[in-house]
């Protein structure tokens, strides 16, 4: 139990803000379309507001960590500053998906729906509810290894549980920021004259 | 050099139905080759600017007439930036700043000092400045304490105290204004108009949408008469505002 709920407790929170800031995200430019329609402000200014309050609320969130920790008297030591540059790769990560999904439902916008319900199966794939040790040898592969939020998750929830980040975790979380952000630059730079003609 | 140069503008505006933006149609329309549902989200493509062709330079003051639906607004909007053009160029030399809603920005839940700051943002001001000039916004709009109240609790004509003495601080290059901006009781009318008419002195080019005659007369050297999307006439205000309004 006390290597349990700590564990939720972190992955809990931080799954929190990775599913509002994918559905904000979603509807980032067609709830501020009365902006958009008035003034040319840059696309990316309303992604940055997205990602600034959910930020913000996840720092309010994360007071009850250090508290769940005293209850269950486990300590963590300066490997836990790792987190930060965990969360740098997190920001970098959720600024590149926001951004595609709101030029994507822009335009369609069903999507918004589907991503939700994509991001509620997402849930129950990795390993928030559950932890990576209690799955059988042969399904840690498949499950684990290509899931890209379960290493987004790892970079942050390892370093405050104690545990270490693996260089996968690493490896994959940056790849996966670098091959992301090339495609939401190149899916601006094609659709940025049409997001207005969509609102 | 501020200038303003439209050429061949055409504007083109999709328009979505529930189905036409659904992107599980689209998947199926793909999968069916659109033969099979027959409302199959068609996009109707409205004209609102064809061809336009205007030069506007320095000391420019252009007003805008048009019906109801002739593309006054979208024209104004591909001026200030919002709609890039379907077709055709636009070239804009120098900072524009648009006064079509002057609200903009304002929250009602944060109070009025506190709106100061967040619709000077959205005019492209940085705190710093905004902090400068708090206290000439602050005396024009004459609210006194009413300042540190949240502006849901403002009447709407106190609200629209606010906003024009903030919209009205600024140094601008290219004007843009939908209808002459609506000034408030009597009181306010005649100090708001003086500082309005200072603005349009100050500004290089002015483009005003209007349907008042004594308005467009009094403000500008040129005006532009837009009817279904062109231009029908552009000359002097005298003959084109006799032209349309008849004599």
């Amino acid at each position: 139990m006390s290597e349990f709920l700590p564990f939720i407790c972190v992955g809990l929170i931080f799954w929190g803000y990775y599913t509002q800031i994918v559905s904000e995200g979603c509807s980032g430019f067609i709830s501020n379309s009365d902006i958009i329609l008035q003034l040319d402000l840059p696309f990316f200014t309303y992604i940055l507001r997205v990602w600034y309050r959910n930020s913000v609320i996840l720092a309010h969130n994360l007071v009850i960590f250090p508290i769940v920790l005293l209850i269950f008297w486990k300590s963590i030591g300066p490997s836990a500053l790792l987190v930060v540059p965990g969360f740098i790769i997190v920001t970098l990560n959720m600024t590149w998906i926001a951004l595609t999904l709101a030029i994507l439902c822009t335009r369609y916008r069903d999507l918004t729906q589907i991503v939700q319900n994509i991001m509620q199966v997402m849930m129950y794939v990795t390993p928030i509810m559950w932890m990576p040790e209690h799955l059988p040898q042969r399904a840690s592969h498949v499950m684990l290894d290509y899931n890209p939020f379960f290493h987004l998750i790892s970079v942050v929830r390892n370093p405050l549980l104690g545990q270490t980040v693996t260089a996968t975790n690493w490896i994959v979380a940056i790849g996966v920021a670098i091959v992301g952000w090339s495609f939401a630059l190149l899916l601006l730079k094609k659709y940025r004259a049409r997001i207005a003609y969509w609102l | 050099m501020t200038s303003i140069s439209l050429q061949n503008v055409t504007v083109d505006f999709p328009i979505y139905n529930a189905r036409g933006r659904s992107l599980k149609n689209r998947v199926m329309k793909m999968a069916t080759g659109g033969s099979i549902n027959s409302e199959s989200g068609g996009v109707v493509v409205v004209r609102g600017l064809d061809n336009i062709n205007i030069e506007l330079s320095r000391h420019d003051r252009i007003g805008l007439i048009g019906h109801n639906g002739s593309g006054k607004t979208t024209l104004l909007r591909v001026l200030t930036g919002v709609y890039a053009p379907t077709s055709g160029k636009v070239d804009i030399r120098g900072k524009c700043t648009s006064l079509i809603n002057i609200s903009l920005g304002i929250d009602p839940e944060a109070t009025g000092r506190q709106n100061i700051f967040l619709r000077g943002a959205l005019l492209g001001f940085k705190k710093e400045e905004m902090k400068e000039r708090l206290q000439e916004i602050e005396d024009f709009s004459e609210l006194g304490d009413f300042l540190e109240m949240p502006v849901r609790t403002y009447s709407s004509g106190m609200q629209l105290r606010l906003a024009f003495s903030i919209s009205t601080i600024l140094q601008p290059e290219i004007l843009i204004m939908d209808e002459w901006l609506a000034t408030g009781d009597e009181g306010f009318k005649a100090k708001a108009n003086q500082r309005l008419n200072e603005l349009v002195e100050k500004t290089q080019i002015l483009v005003i949408a209007s349907h008042a005659k004594d308005l467009l007369a009094k403000n500008c050297n040129r005006v532009v008469w837009l009817e279904h999307g062109k231009v029908r006439m552009d000359g002097a205000p005298s003959e084109v505002l006799d032209a349309y309004f008849g004599p």
